[in-house]
């Protein structure tokens, strides 16, 4: 408490001197100089298809912009300038200048590749340099076409914005990018960029019986963005990322109130120039967007602190076909029924557009710090993480990796800059091996990242460290830490540079009561070994998994499934029955269809199963009174 | 409960079993290949081995042949009854023996504790677990209905996910002449199974001085539980309780482990080696009084064509004239049969005339303990000759017509004889194709025909199971009987059947003494249960029963004339 009070006079302090700057350009501030709600200018009416903002009000400074392929692959993920590939030398490389990574050589790659999968760098695949733009004619009649130029707001029949709303990331979609397979895209992209456009757009469709597609930040892995092929109608494809300003932050309930195209790090870093951060760090938060993460039940990497996006969000807004749904007060709980929001959280647009969150702020946190240990195997160091959720001391995030990804993680590792260093890895490596006598095909990673008042942290570190000793585990660096959580961010990348090289491979998770976890990760990544021999992939398969986050009564657990597939003929359909199978190795093992990903239209065929027949048909009857003539068509979940 | 296992007494053991074994037996056979393919399978995953169970000799051998080829040594759930063996007890518990209760009524700790125990085993495989699927050691010679208590905890692990996988290896274990053979046949004529005790175990030294031919120890294919499960078993059904709860098997993994355990079995009887002895006695029992010594052994070896055609694995000897192999035969059998004036007989036959009740007893000693070893062999005939007996029975050649006697015969005699649940279509079809590779059956167009020279095949096939068939008809009969009280249990009616059917024999009016073994009488019993004849209830002195005699007479109707509704023509069996 007294730690609190202390903060808040600091952290009022700093977001004055931060909200001098912003106010700088904009004209209608007010002159005091600490209102308790900051708001930017222009908030209330919508300055639609205004040129450039022109009257000097912030304009929206999304990093997105509507042409995305400006800044964003087109055939994989992540931006353009941001890749690994292999140098002339024949080692790795990750290239541009966006992470820590970038514009390092990475030694151990190629080798890593080769060991692991049997790829070597002399065969390598042919995808397409270019977007197939041959794309199936938009369908949209005249009438349509007439009051959607009346609605003034920008949309694009162009083939590329169309192609590059047709899919979200999961293999056999980028695949098919790469080899120029194109089934049913959307017909027209639409960017609202306020609530009142989003209602229109609704409306209009609702008149010419359009189909909606809501479409975000383009990461989803659940097939949730794959337009339905027997669809006829039009489909739309609502992209929010317009839709990306924060219009009020409130710091004496500590929320702000964002529109929900806003990305995760266009969010945070907005927040940040007032002092505060929502705290909710998805991996994908470069480029998935608020509305995203409500609509799939989004978590973050530091949920420990500050909750899941079901913990955040206080106020929703979404439009339907029906009309608005929200609350009428933004109590922080309610007995009024059923929570509404936990019908919007998670539809996977299936029911409407979130237009506008109000989301929980927090105070930019004082100090960080990360940390990681080691331990001798993967059960002591499950055995630690469960102990360390059972006195609820879990730091901002906790995860532990397993062997395969402790290697891949060396794998990572850039060109040491001294001799000092590497010799000072060789003694830690001696150490650890050697002297504690730790198996390196046996031992696993647990990488920490504390947040907090300096005090807390350190006291929070000594006390994880304490339990980690009595599994085992040796403390092993900040260092190694903090290369593990970048890497969540740069591992997206490593897919695409697979895929050049014949490796296909897909992350999925689960969450799983405490005592199955062990029973789970060990029968899932065996049967993936067990049905890549059965259905003839020639070289072993990659099969990893880390423990991500740590509940009360149970973990979520994170695989990476890949394999090398030359030799066989349709790599695809092979992959994706194995990972089926994989699923339902899961769901016998007492884990969840899904823990952040989503059903998407990838599991829905297992939702029945998961949430019983009568679960199937609560959804089903909410769904058939706020859509009823299925507008937001993409055939989501249900 | 609880195993200690301590390497100087298996030692012990080794060495004392390894003297003994070559005192009784002649030689033991293994299949090596089976012995590698169960090394492998220890290396994978956990392991229970499921032998066969005729004699206490099973386990021994097992774990004396694993000991031998470097095997991990079985953890054993036997029975309760050696517990109470003085030192004898102990050291089999340091041998890699546990005892469990025969039953657990309702203590449910004990039962708790107990699966426990074995689930540990499993997953930390440390040690292959072994128990006998059939529950005791069969007293008839064939293979008993599993018992899914045990196989249920074994399957647990990897029902709950414990374990990716685990392997059933079935091992069949065959002896050319079993220990226990003449205390089984007391046994199935009501004579109480003495208590195991060390000083009868020192007081059965004496049989050291017999010969018991060899052993045939078949390590099957180690069957992968992953793939048995594989589409049948929703593993989900175990994620809503915490995995240390005890608790029943849903309906449907009770199914499959019902599937599973017979399947075991059926591997099992694949498996089992077939000595000359057996076929003998298959001819000797459909020729009583006696036969000459040539018909003896033109029959056995015109049986023994058929059984092999039949996909029977026969231990014949080569290099020896047939003649040769059956006299050596006779002589280790000098205890059930003897030669007299070339005429082979069971060894009471010599008093004739004068019956008793006694003699009946004495007699039916031997037909048992002849019975006991045709008995192996019928696994091999059983759906084929049911197929034989419909075709009889119906007088027809519609294909419907017989496969409709099948099932019925199929459906009665399922406790006696062990089918796969759900494989009845399989398992006619298997019978006729059976019939028709032996040439006794061929097809013109859609009928059936019985072929000239399968006369005789079809005539001793039925004639091979009329002792079953009587048996039960007379076992059915009698509750109808005016003198039958309507409530009883089952051992009323055991001990009230085999008067009455004693003095039916004595009057002549029944010739198959077999019907007279306990065994038979209760899977009468139980078939009359299942075909809703008799009706049970659990009342505070326990289970009664309760008769259903419309029901019952419509059932004895059914396999009184053994013939389907219309053809009510009289069967020449």
């Amino acid at each position: 408490m007294a730690s609190e009070e202390r903060e808040q006079p600091r952290a009022r302090q700093r977001l004055r001197v931060m909200a001098g700057h912003l106010r700088r350009p904009g004209p209608g501030t007010g002159t005091e100089p600490a209102t308790t709600t900051t708001a930017q200018p222009a908030l209330s009416q919508c300055p639609a298809l205004q040129p450039a903002a022109a009257d000097g009000a912030p304009k929206a400074t999304g990093s997105i912009p509507r042409r995305r392929q400006e800044i964003l692959k087109w055939n994989g993920w992540g931006y353009r300038d941001s890749k690994f590939t292999f140098n002339k030398k024949g080692q790795g490389e990750f290239t541009g200048k966006r992470y820590r990574l970038s514009g390092m050589i990475l030694p151990a790659l190629k080798e890593w590749m080769e060991k692991s999968f049997g790829a070597s760098l002399e065969h390598k695949t042919t995808p397409r340099t270019t977007p197939n733009l041959d794309l199936p004619l938009s369908i949209l009649n005249e009438e349509c076409l007439k009051d959607l130029k009346d609605l003034n707001i920008p949309f694009s029949q162009d083939p590329e914005d169309r192609l590059i709303r047709s899919h979200g990331h999961c293999l056999h979609e980028i695949f098919a990018l790469r080899e120029g397979k194109v089934e049913r895209v959307p017909d027209v992209v639409i960017w609202p960029s306020c609530h009142s456009d989003v209602v229109k757009i609704v409306q209009l469709a609702s008149k010419h019986n359009v189909c909606i597609i809501p479409f975000g930040g383009g990461t989803s892995v659940s097939d949730a963005l794959v337009c339905p092929t027997d669809e006829k109608r039009t489909i739309v494809s609502l992209d929010t990322s317009q839709m990306n300003r924060i219009m009020w932050i409130d710091d004496k309930n500590l929320t702000a109130h964002v529109e929900a195209g806003i990305t995760g790090q266009d969010l945070e870093r907005q927040l940040s120039e007032y002092g505060y951060c929502t705290g909710h760090e998805p991996d994908s938060m470069e480029f998935s967007s608020l509305g995203g993460w409500v609509a799939t039940r989004a978590s973050g990497m530091k949920k420990n602190i500050y909750g899941n996006i079901e913990d955040l969000v206080v106020h929703i807004k979404m439009v339907t076909p029906r009309g608005v749904v929200e609350k009428s007060c933004q109590g922080p709980r309610m007995s009024t029924g059923p929570d509404i929001y936990h019908f919007i959280m998670g539809s996977e647009g299936t029911l409407g557009v979130v237009t506008e969150v109000t989301i929980k702020i927090r105070s930019l946190p004082e100090y960080q710090k990360y940390g990681s240990i080691v331990f001798p195997d993967f059960e002591s160091g499950v055995a630690c993480l469960r102990e360390v959720a059972r006195q609820r001391c879990a730091p901002a995030s906790i995860r532990l990796m397993d062997n395969t990804q402790f290697q891949f993680g060396h794998a990572l590792k850039p060109q040491v800059a001294s001799i000092f260093t590497s010799f000072l890895d060789g003694l830690k490596k001696f150490y650890i091996t050697k002297f504690k006598g730790f198996d390196p095909n046996e031992l696993c990673v647990t990488t920490l990242l504390f947040e907090g008042t300096r005090e807390k942290v350190l006291q929070q570190e000594k006390h994880v460290y304490d339990i980690a000793a009595k599994f085992g585990g040796l403390a092993a660096g900040e260092d190694n830490g903090q290369r593990g959580y970048m890497l969540t961010f740069v591992i997206a990348y490593i897919r695409d540079l697979g895929m050049d090289y014949y490796i296909i491979g897909e992350s999925f998770e689960t969450s799983v009561p405490w005592d199955r976890v062990l029973d789970l990760c060990r029968n899932v990544k065996e049967k993936l070994v067990k049905d890549c021999k059965e259905k003839g992939v020639q070289f072993l398969p990659l099969a990893t998994c880390r423990v991500t986050q740590t509940y009360d009564a149970g973990a979520c657990v994170y695989f990476y499934f890949a394999f090398n597939y030359r030799g066989i003929s349709d790599p695809l359909s092979v992959f994706e029955q194995i990972e089926a199978s994989a699923r339902e190795e899961i769901l016998e093992n007492g884990g969840s269809l899904s823990h952040h990903h989503g059903v998407g239209k990838l599991r829905k065929r297992w939702l029945k199963e998961s949430i019983s027949d009568v679960g199937v048909g609560m959804l089903k009857s909410v769904k058939e009174y706020v859509d009823p003539n299925n507008i937001f068509g993409n055939r989501n979940l249900l | 409960m609880g195993h200690s296992l301590r390497l100087s007494i298996v030692r012990f053991f080794a060495f004392t079993l390894s003297k003994i074994f070559k005192m009784l037996f002649h030689k033991v056979h293994v299949n090596e290949e089976g012995i590698q393919k169960l090394q492998q399978a220890i290396q994978e995953y956990p392991v229970v081995v499921l032998p066969s169970h005729r004699s206490y000799i099973d386990f021994l051998m097992l774990s004396y042949i694993m000991y031998t080829y470097d095997l991990s040594l079985p953890v054993i759930a036997a029975g309760m009854d050696f517990m109470g063996m003085k030192i004898v007890g102990e050291m089999l518990r340091m041998s890699g023996a546990f005892f469990i209760r025969r039953s657990f009524g309702g203590d449910k700790l004990y039962w708790a504790v107990f699966s426990e125990y074995v689930k540990t085993i499993l997953r930390n495989g440390d040690a292959p677990v072994e128990f006998f699927l059939e529950g005791t050691r069969s007293r008839t010679g064939k293979s008993l209905m599993p018992k899914l208590g045990l196989l249920n905890i074994a399957m647990e692990p990897f029902l709950m996910g414990e374990v990716f996988d685990m392997y059933l290896v079935p091992i069949s274990i065959s002896y050319e002449r079993i220990l226990e053979e003449s205390l089984y046949a007391h046994e199935l004529l009501g004579v109480p199974k003495p208590k195991e005790s060390t000083s009868g175990l020192l007081k059965a030294r004496k049989i050291l001085s017999e010969n018991f031919g060899s052993i045939h120890v078949y390590f099957g294919q180690p069957v992968s539980v992953r793939s048995l499960a594989t589409g049948i078993v929703r593993r989900s059904h175990y994620n809503l309780l915490p995995r240390h709860i005890p608790r029943k098997p849903s309906e449907d993994v009770h199914r499959f482990l019902d599937a599973v355990g017979h399947k075991l079995v059926l591997l099992q009887q694949k498996n089992m080696v077939i000595s000359p002895w057996v076929l003998m006695a298959t001819v000797i029992i459909q020729n009583l009084p006696g036969l000459t010594l040539t018909e003896l052994t033109r029959q056995t070896l015109w049986l023994r064509t058929i059984a092999e055609v039949f996909g029977a694995s026969i231990d014949w000897p080569e290099n020896v004239t047939p003649d040769k192999v059956i006299r050596s035969s006779l002589a280790l059998r000098h205890n059930i049969v003897k030669t007299i004036k070339n005429q082979v007989v069971l060894c009471q036959e010599d008093t004739p005339a004068e019956f008793t009740v006694e003699m009946i007893f004495k007699r039916t000693v031997s037909v048992l303990m002849c019975a006991s070893y045709r008995n192996q062999i019928l696994h091999v005939f059983v759906r084929p000759a049911l197929v034989a007996i419909a075709f009889q029975n119906t007088q027809s050649c519609k294909r419907e017509d017989i496969f409709g006697c099948f099932s019925y015969l199929r459906e009665v005699l399922s406790d006696e004889f062990v089918f796969l649940p759900g494989n009845l279509v399989k398992d006619f079809d298997e019978g006729l194709y059976l019939l028709m590779k032996s040439g006794a059956i061929h097809m013109s167009q859609a009928d059936l025909h019985i072929s000239e020279k399968g006369n005789t095949t079809i005539s001793f096939l039925s004639v091979m199971f009329v002792p079953f068939l009587e048996g039960y008809q007379v076992i059915f009969k009698y509750p109808l009987h005016p003198e039958f009280a309507d409530d009883f249990t089952e051992k009323s009616f055991i001990a009230a059947f085999r008067t009455y059917a004693a003095e039916l024999i004595l009057t002549g009016a029944i010739k198959y003494n077999e019907v007279l073994s306990t065994d038979m009488q209760k899977n009468a019993l139980a078939a009359l249960i299942r075909l809703g004849a008799v009706e049970k209830f659990k009342t505070a002195e326990g289970i009664i029963c309760k008769v259903n005699k419309q029901t019952l007479g419509r059932v004895v109707d059914m396999l009184a004339p053994r013939i389907p509704v219309k053809n009510a023509a009289v069967a020449r069996l």
